[in-house]
């Protein structure tokens, strides 16, 4: 007799269609809405046929009104329900900045702790698509400047699979970014999968030479980079932040301990950035366990442009990161 | 029609509550007991007094930073309102917000959103929490009409229509979005005209008269409870004082002040109820003590209440883990 497989075929997008299918099945007053979500199956089709087995209460499409259904799921989530938004892409999700950051992020605080919003709020970020300059952008780091919310973004099957459950479960709003390259992600995933802590950052490769930090859409080719410098005797450390507030400084710390050595892979700008910050607190927290300058591997300081040569050149890409690493470890930084 | 007594004196007594309590936090103001913003809600408390009657418990609060009438109203103690005023930690936002930010659960009081519109969104939400639950219950969202030109209320609008949530979106229309006067904002003036046009009931109610503001909102809150979906009322108030404290009102003449001053919802209903027999020297004398007493004590409370340790500053920004 063969016994239940171990593990399934399946792509980051059914990944998260489990997830969401796990949630509404739990929990009565989860629902998930957002544009297109219901009778188009969701622009990236990670709901598609959900409407068909939840029906359109639950599943619920939204008129072009990013700022009063972002909105309405905050009133939603403060009146008892555990809503999920979806947002397009993030390029949109500043349409509703306003509900995001003068009322998601501060209603807690602000009312001496009298409310929670137990809120998901999902959004497609990032580029390589070549759809140019209003739908290409990563804001995860803006978003991760604002307290009172938590960032993830899942760069995994597992975190694809896990993060909703645990985010739907956190008194506070949480934005989860799902970096639109990564839904067509195929691999395998335990067939018992479930929910995953939203908390620490993941070791993705051990290495004792340098420390390559990412997440999101920005791990496979770091990994890749990683595995170029194998080639050449140089072990890298790939660490997956997962979470980008609050940022896992022990696990970078930690890293840095052993490697002495950094390079920050992020898809958004240098500028004001999350590779930024995390700098920032390293040299805040551990400058003196390093032994040699880190470096940044961010997009060009450009709006993301529509031909592929120039939005190639414009985001991180695998050669840049092998390059950063060897003038790091070589020094010569 | 027959009004009765104890109703009518309580709707009074609600007003000058509002109204005294306002007018103390004026003198606290310039007193430097209190800081940051204040707007007051002088000339406007037949709104609050009124329309709060047609709600119960069960039933959300939200409205805007000219909010302490609506929080008085809605019965969270002019005490834990004043203490918010100073900021203290006794404060029903545990003086994290005061006076724009009021807030308080036991009520269900949503506060207190100092972006103009901003609550729209957040009450069209709380009345599909309702629906989808099957509670019959009621969401009163207060703005002004200032929200009218955000994109958020037409968003809002649209959508509570759409799905024909039990919310209940309240005008306050006040003529002047700050300093700037409708007509100098809006293409069309005719408020209801907006929200009928998403297919919402729409009602435009003497905003001085606290019965007809009383009315008018039971009526549209029974309907909306029954199911009916989301109705618009407009009420026609006017603001006696400035916008903030920090306003020179260069924006309307002394003159247009003064004739609203002579709809004041206070004088006209204490007017009213005299001719009617209803109330009297002695009467108001009394429910004037009360009030009076009632803020004295408010002060009291505020003043001996305290700061919130520093230690405390970062507490709430997230909900404590268990570790």
């Amino acid at each position: 007799m063969k016994g239940p497989p171990t593990t399934v075929r399946t792509t980051y997008r059914e990944a998260l269609r489990e997830a969401l299918r796990e949630a509404l099945k739990r929990d009565e007053r989860v629902f998930l809405m957002g544009e297109d979500v219901a009778r188009y199956g969701g622009s990236y089709a990670v709901s598609k046929g959900l409407a068909a087995e939840f029906g359109e209460e639950r599943i619920r499409d939204t008129p072009l009104s990013e700022a009063a259904f972002v909105g309405a799921g905050i009133g939603a989530a403060l009146n008892g329900m555990l809503p999920i938004v979806e947002v397009m892409t993030c390029n949109f999700s500043l349409l509703a900045l306003d509900q995001i950051v003068n009322n998601a992020a501060t209603l807690r605080h602000m009312s001496g702790g009298q409310f929670s919003v137990p809120l998901v709020i999902r959004m497609a970020t990032g580029a390589g698509r070549q759809l140019a300059a209003q739908h290409s952008h990563s804001f995860e780091g803006w978003y991760a400047h604002v307290p009172g919310i938590r960032i993830v973004t899942p760069a995994t099957l597992e975190d694809a699979r896990g993060m909703l459950w645990t985010a739907l479960m956190d008194p506070d709003p949480v934005v989860m970014f799902e970096n639109a390259l990564l839904y067509n992600l195929e691999g395998e995933l335990a067939a018992d999968a479930g929910a995953v802590d939203i908390d620490r950052a993941a070791v993705r490769r051990s290495g004792d030479a340098v420390t390559l930090v990412t997440y999101g859409g920005s791990l496979g080719k770091t990994l890749q980079a990683a595995e170029r410098l194998a080639a050449d005797g140089i072990g890298a450390e790939v660490i997956d932040l997962r979470t980008l507030r609050p940022l896992d400084m022990p696990a970078i710390l930690a890293s840095l301990a052993k490697t002495r050595r950094a390079v920050i892979v992020d898809e958004g700008w240098k500028s004001g950035g999350i590779a930024a910050e995390i700098m920032a607190r390293i040299m805040e927290q551990a400058f003196y366990e390093l032994d040699a300058p880190i470096a940044r591997v961010c997009s060009a300081e450009v709006p993301i442009p529509y031909p592929k040569h120039l939005e190639d050149a414009a985001i991180p890409q695998v050669a840049g990161i092998v390059e950063a690493a060897r003038r790091v470890v070589s020094g010569h930084a | 029609m027959t009004l009765d007594r104890a109703l009518a004196l309580d709707l009074l007594k609600q007003m000058l509550r509002i109204r005294r309590f306002e007018e103390k936090c004026a003198e606290l103001y310039g007193a430097g007991r209190i800081r940051g913003f204040l707007h007051l809600y002088i000339g406007e408390e037949a709104v609050a007094a009124g329309a709060m009657r047609a709600f119960g418990p069960e039933d959300a609060i939200l409205a805007t930073y000219r909010e302490h009438g609506h929080a008085l109203a809605r019965g969270i103690p002019a005490s834990a309102v004043m203490a918010e005023m100073y900021g203290k930690a006794e404060g029903c936002s545990r003086g994290r917000g005061g006076s724009m930010h009021l807030f308080d659960a036991s009520t269900r009081f949503y506060g207190g959103n100092a972006i103009v519109g901003g609550g729209l969104p957040l009450a069209a939400g709380f009345a599909l929490a309702d629906k989808m639950m099957r509670r019959p219950r009621v969401t009163a969202c207060f703005f002004g009409e200032g929200a009218v030109a955000e994109g958020e209320f037409h968003e809002s609008l649209n959508l509570a229509s759409l799905w024909k949530v039990p919310a209940l979106f309240l005008c306050e229309n006040n003529l002047y979005a700050m300093g700037t006067a409708l007509e100098r904002s809006e293409a069309d003036t005719d408020l209801c005209e907006k929200a009928r046009s998403y297919r919402m009931e729409a009602r435009s109610v003497d905003g001085m008269d606290v019965v007809a503001v009383m009315e008018a909102t039971q009526s549209a809150a029974a309907e909306v409870r029954a199911g009916g979906g989301p109705q618009f009322i407009e009420f026609r108030t006017y603001r006696f004082r400035a916008h903030s404290m920090f306003d020179p009102e260069l924006y309307r003449t002394k003159a247009e002040v003064e004739r609203w001053k002579q709809h004041c919802p206070i004088l006209t209903f204490t007017a009213r109820l005299r001719s009617r027999g209803l109330l009297d020297d002695a009467g108001l004398a009394k429910i004037e003590d009360e009030v009076a007493a009632e803020i004295a004590e408010a002060v009291a409370y505020a003043e001996a209440g305290t700061w919130e340790p520093v230690e405390n500053l970062a507490r709430d920004v997230y909900t404590a883990r268990a570790a």
